[in-house]
């Protein structure tokens, strides 16, 4: 584990007390011994359990939907079906990291007239066990009128296929519709510079295929609701959520309830990766609790979780890329088909915009198509859309790197993209760490070493994630003993109340044991967005910072009352006041606050505004077994510009775990269908995510560039870890046995297939 | 619903006695009869180890035990792990070693790492991933863990 400092703005090179070392969790002790409360472990009085039934099919009209004989069984309280929910007109609404419109989120969580999906709910129950709800699952009868069905992005593209929404038309750049009805709900387009005469200049054109299957985010904690429909018509919610007030959004605009009706309390996460942003059981268990006058509990099944809930969508991408023979690139093209799912706005946008997002490259042109298919609504899943368009962008990259005789990481030197770079998209990048990760990928021990040995290579990929701003709000008090109780609205997935936690301290002067961080409810803290888009460190942090300033700027005032000077006589540097002739510790000062006026309470709402832009290269050495196909990792390095590291130990976490859901990508995952859409995998077991037998240590070199929008640097690390992985190996993979691999994932019959297809 | 039956078992070293349905999983009782809900619930089908408890001594995925087979058994939970006011040296290195991120599938791990332990105080990196490898972590590529687990094997070593 190795962390490189690159000094290259005003706030680098500072000493710093707080941030780069690695307290305990605030939340550790809860954690291992079991008493952190996750929404599962919610009891109520008087608790029902519901149950929810899901299409058998894969697309089918409800002709009808019988619901009496459960109702009839002893132990139901209250059945629901899509003819309770109210009627939702078309509206976009913006959750942060991607928009959903609403009319379509309804009809997800509760079809009205249609199934689009396998796992698409139909109706629910609730019961006083939830084997009672079980068992009346199984009296509901649905008449279904079966429709063809279409599985794969490309086929759905094509005129005579099956159609999933008779109003859903084809959007253009500028707002321009197609005349008809369509799978394709959004054509996105974007360029710069001269495509043709860019390929024109260009001594190697290489253009290549790709396709890559539907993966899920794979979270251990299964969907969970807890809802509670109180008599005075106020409503809360206790549920899995990534983003306690978007989920407060969506199920107040599904109900059609003001928002001030409910509140929405985030208990523990049991892991999200995009996949908890979206509500599903929210609603539905609050309509279940309105009918039966009870609090009602939905949890998820995992293949529940598997066919009812967002997986990141299959693709179909074509890169095609022109370079001089001395190894620039000087033309780009690309053209990407993202499933949506059933339902219009899968993560196409992201796509485009990452597929060529590491290059510094003249002329580019990329058309994406955002395509409704017969699966499960997608969703964000860590770096949403950019791992597709990586694995496509990246492998080409290497395919002319190695025609032109040049190292990997030389050819990407030559092209990095770097302060003042426009993406293909439009914006301009400002000081970015990306030849910085190259540099020290080069440098590393891995990649200086020698790999030996048969059927053995070396690949190496980058990847490249916006790391989103957005808004956050925070409020902190001082207790009289010198500690601050830290108010936070963002969910702790990993270890964000104590990352969040330690700017405070720093920017208090005071120990990171010292602030106790508070992840509170919608009505205990001001709006905050979804722990997301690798935000939170950056953008719930610079709340922090911002309480924790105005703490001082109060504590000021109150130093001036003791000292009988003016406020601005007062000073404040390495957690010590000083004014005339006098000073005063940060917890020294504390302890006077209720002799002069009272308590202090700091606050700040922040927008964290656009990107940081966080970049990463991965070295992956592999063996390839030639008589199975089956790939091994031996060797594992991730490095990624992190900005500042408030806590180097969880920024190698989520580099090491973003990293092992890429290999869990580029090698094992998939949605396995049958003819009739059905997903025949729909568990842990035949879904196989990486488990600890299956990989090596997975070494980090962090890169610290410091985010020159924040005041100690930080960039947010989480999403981009995950975005190299399945290039790199299909990398490594052509070192080792010199085929290469276009289809994700590269199981081992895929694998031993192209080896023995070679000439 | 069908007649309920009485189990007698030990739970982390306390008698314990419940009353159960036949079609009760072990899981299940834990969390909504007993209320200890440190046991997670990940998957319900025995693949992700979520739910792991000791049962005489073994790591048994809790959802594929009848609550009914319990009697008679000796049953250790996460919640058993801690020594009165201390934690276990395995919960201990977890915290230090950042071995959890979202921390649903911890206890599991937890359970499981004792257990191995247990039987073998000294494990390599190979006989620690092949162990746990009932046990699926998707936050953080288990790297932290399994060095968690080699710091405890050598602080309880050195304590021994």
């Amino acid at each position: 584990m190795a962390t490189i400092n690159q000094p290259r703005s005003e706030t680098a090179g500072k000493q710093y007390k707080v941030l780069g070392t690695r307290p305990i969790r605030h939340d550790g002790a809860d954690k291992v011994t079991g008493r952190a409360i996750y929404t599962n472990d919610m009891q109520l009085t008087g608790m029902l359990h519901g149950r929810i039934l899901r299409s058998p099919h894969a697309h089918a009209r409800i002709k009808s939907i019988d619901t009496s004989a459960a109702e009839a069984l002893p132990g139901v309280l209250a059945v629901c079906t899509g003819a309770d929910f109210p009627d939702v007109k078309d509206k976009i609404a913006e959750l942060g990291e991607g928009a959903v419109n609403l009319a379509h989120l309804s009809a997800n969580v509760m079809a009205h007239d249609k199934v689009l999906y396998k796992g698409h709910a139909v109706a629910a129950v609730a019961a006083k066990s939830p084997h009672i709800a079980e068992e009346a699952l199984k009296l509901i009868r649905v008449e279904y009128e079966v429709l063809p069905h279409v599985l794969w992005v490309l086929d759905a593209m094509k005129d005579d296929a099956p159609l999933l929404h008779d109003n859903v038309y084809t959007e253009e750049l500028g707002g321009k519709q197609s005349d008809k009805p369509s799978n394709i709900a959004k054509h996105l387009h974007f360029e710069q510079g001269n495509v043709e005469e860019g390929f024109a200049q260009a001594d190697i054109v290489i253009e290549r295929e790709f396709k890559t299957a539907t993966v899920h985010q794979g979270y251990i904690e299964p969907h969970v609701s807890v809802a509670l429909w109180n008599q005075d018509n106020r409503l809360t919610i206790w549920t899995a959520t990534q983003g306690s007030f978007t989920a407060r959004q969506q199920t107040a605009e599904v109900l059609q309830i003001p928002v001030s009706n409910v509140t929405v309390v985030p208990c523990e996460i049991g892991g999200g990766f995009g996949g908890k942003i979206s509500i599903y059981l929210e609603p539905v268990a609050a309509i279940l609790s309105r009918k039966s006058g009870r609090p009602v509990k939905i949890v998820m099944s995992r293949a529940e979780v598997f066919e009812g809930t967002g997986p990141t969508p299959a693709t179909f991408i074509r890169v095609k890329l022109g370079a001089t023979r001395d190894g620039k690139l000087v033309a780009a093209q690309a053209y990407l088909a993202y499933e949506a799912g059933g339902f219009p706005g899968g993560v196409i946008g992201p796509g485009c915009m990452c597929v060529f997002s590491c290059y510094d490259i003249p002329n580019a042109v990329v058309d994406g198509y955002d395509v409704c298919v017969n699966k499960p609504k997608t969703q964000a899943y860590r770096a949403p859309g950019a791992t597709q368009a990586a694995f496509a962008c990246e492998t080409v990259i290497d395919e002319i790197a190695e025609k032109l005789g040049i190292d990997p990481i030389e050819f990407r030197l030559k092209n990095a993209a770097k302060e003042g770079t426009r993406r293909v998209d439009g914006p301009v990048y400002p000081r970015v760490g990306f030849i910085e990760t190259l540099e020290a990928a080069r440098n590393s021990d891995h990649y200086q070493s020698e790999l030996t040995g048969p059927y053995r290579g070396r690949g190496v990929a980058s990847g490249f994630w916006f790391n989103v701003g957005l808004k956050s709000a925070a409020s902190a008090s001082v207790n009289p003993d010198g500690t601050v109780t830290l108010v936070e609205g963002s969910t702790d997935i990993g270890g964000t109340r104590t990352t969040v936690a330690m700017q405070l301290a720093e920017t208090l002067g005071i120990a990171a044991e010292d602030v106790i961080p508070r992840v509170e409810d919608t009505d205990g803290v001001g709006y905050t967005d979804v722990t997301g888009g690798s935000r939170v460190t950056y953008a719930t942090g610079l709340a922090a910072y911002h309480c924790g300033l105005d703490i001082i700027a109060q504590m000021k005032e109150r130093a001036a009352i003791l000292w009988d000077c003016e406020p601005d006589q007062v000073e404040f540097a390495d957690g010590t006041f000083t004014g005339p002739g006098q000073s005063a510790t940060f917890k020294e000062l504390a302890r006077r606050l209720l002799e002069t006026g009272g308590g202090i309470v700091g606050r700040a709402s922040v927008d964290g505004g656009g990107a940081t832009n966080g970049f990463g290269t991965h070295i992956v050495d592999v063996e390839v077994d030639p008589e199975t196909g089956k790939v091994t990792i031996l060797r594992y390095t991730a490095v990624q510009d992190a900005g500042k590291a408030v806590h180097p130990s969880y920024v190698e976490g989520q580099m090491q775990g973003g990293a092992v859901q890429g290999i869990g990508w580029a090698l094992n995952e998939e949605y396995y269908y049958d003819a009739d859409g059905r997903m025949r995998n729909a568990s842990m077991l035949d879904y196989r995510m990486p488990t600890a037998y299956d990989l090596p240590n997975i070494e980090t070199i962090i890169v610290e560039v410091p985010n020159p929008k924040h005041p100690y640097g930080v960039r947010g690390v989480g999403e981009t870890p995950i975005v190299p992985p399945p290039a790199a190996i299909a990398n490594a993979i052509y070192r080792a046995v010199g085929v290469r691999m276009r289809e994700l994932p590269m199981q081992p019959h895929k694998v031993w297939k192209a080896i023995n297809s070679q000439e | 619903m069908g007649k309920r039956i009485h189990v007698t078992t030990t739970i982390n070293g306390e008698p314990v006695e419940f009353l159960c349905e036949a079609r009760q999983s072990l899981l299940e009782v834990l969390r909504d009869v007993l209320r200890l809900t440190g046991t997670k619930e990940g998957c319900n089908n025995g693949n992700c180890g979520a739910c792991t408890v000791l049962l005489n001594g073994l790591p048994v995925d809790s959802c594929l035990v009848l609550a009914v087979e319990a009697e008679g058994a000796t049953i250790e939970t996460v919640e058993g792990i801690a020594c009165g006011g201390h934690l276990h040296p395995l919960q201990q290195c977890f915290l230090e070693g950042a071995a959890l991120q979202c921390g649903i599938c911890t206890p599991g791990f937890l359970v499981a790492a004792k257990a191995l332990l247990d039987k073998n105080p000294n494990p390599s990196e190979r006989d620690i991933r092949f162990e746990l490898a009932g046990n699926i972590c998707r936050c953080t590529g288990y790297d932290k863990i399994v060095r968690a687990v080699q710091d405890a094997a050598q602080r309880m070593a050195a304590s021994r």
